[in-house]
């Protein structure tokens, strides 16, 4: 039989093709230089980067990101309205030249999960403007069926809480999304480890997103190497089928065939 | 105050009050605030609205107007 590429191969996503299956967020990084050399580890060819007063911001990212060889996904975080969102964007397309945007309306500083009616609001408010919204939500397939009929090209369900590093808390519901809508699924928020990476592309995720994950680990550069097989790894298991679970042991070794092994009786 | 006080407005740049010379440009803003206007990844909101970069050199600020310059930095 044929060995199955390790590598997925492109896909498409708002009209775009992405080499890596890994959006790495660009936050938390101790410094330029780790991000860099954590970027090349990753293999990402898509990186999220965040608007803020210039005063505040130290110049630089951005061209790390391109000499990276990525491109930019700008988000709305810290946005708690859908106006500041939908304002934000229009900053980050006029800074970016880019009409891709991770959209993010966050409900509360405590939780940081997303506020449904916000993202839905300015999920509709921006694709009327021509932006290609990939909308951070949560892992409600309902929600992800809404956001999907207001334009967006890509949903983008949380895992957990931004940050939290729970990892996937109900797989069940990330793959009832990946049935409930067309677009793709871009697993955000609360991975941990790249074993959580490997999971959401068995349950059918497109891809995954990951920041904390691999900027705030003990060795972000290792984190991003494992992070890239992570991906593959998921995306050829999603592939091949996994086997049914089941409640009792079932012994994958014929029973036919055993030796007779008692002792004798002879002297 | 200097002589020429009459030849500046205050607006709020960044969340700061600041002094500007009457007439200036949302271009020459950027520039008091330490930043390249022609660098990339740096965009700029008067009042909430956008102003394209290509008409920074056009769009005077005006007296009490709210500029936020932006740039990409981490995040997310």
């Amino acid at each position: 039989m044929p060995r199955p590429a390790a590598d997925p191969g492109p896909w498409v996503v708002a009209g775009g093709e992405l080499r890596s299956r890994l959006i790495l967020g660009s936050g938390g990084f101790a410094d330029l230089e780790t991000f860099a050399a954590a970027l090349a580890a990753s293999d990402s060819d898509l990186v999220t980067v965040a608007m803020r007063r210039i005063d505040q911001a130290p110049p630089g990212l951005l061209d790390a990101i391109l000499a990276g060889g990525a491109r930019v996904l700008p988000n709305t975080a810290g946005c708690y309205s859908a106006d500041d969102a939908v304002t934000t964007a229009r900053l980050a397309r006029e800074a970016l030249e880019t009409d891709w945007l991770k959209l993010e309306v966050i409900a509360d500083p405590v939780t940081l999960l997303p506020d449904p009616e916000g993202t839905l609001a300015a999920a509709r408010t921006l694709a009327a403007e021509g932006f290609r919204v990939f909308a951070y939500t949560s892992d409600d397939p309902v929600l992800g069926r809404r956001l999907e009929e207001a334009g967006c090209a890509a949903v983008m369900p949380l895992g957990s809480p931004i940050g939290s590093g729970l990892g996937i808390l109900n797989p069940h519901a990330i793959s009832l999304l990946r049935e409930a809508v067309s677009v793709p699924v871009i697993l955000d928020a609360g991975l941990g480890t790249a074993s959580d990476a490997a999971l959401a592309l068995e349950l059918g995720c497109d891809a995954i997103l990951a920041a904390t994950a691999i900027s705030r680990s003990g060795d972000p550069v290792r984190m991003a190497t494992a992070f890239r097989h992570a991906v593959q790894a998921g995306w050829l298991a999603g592939g091949a089928g996994r086997v049914p679970r089941r409640r009792h042991a079932n012994a994958s070794t014929p029973s036919e065939g055993l030796p007779d092994l008692r002792p004798g009786d002879g002297a | 105050m200097t002589a020429n006080d009459h030849c500046t407005i205050a607006i709020e740049a960044n969340g700061r009050p600041l002094d500007v010379p009457a007439g200036a440009t949302v271009r020459d803003v950027v520039r008091l605030l330490g930043a390249d206007p022609d660098e990339r990844g740096v965009a700029v909101a008067l009042d909430g609205a956008v102003v394209p970069r290509s008409r920074w050199s056009l769009t005077a600020v005006l007296a009490l107007q709210r500029v936020e310059v932006v740039r990409a930095t981490a995040g997310g």
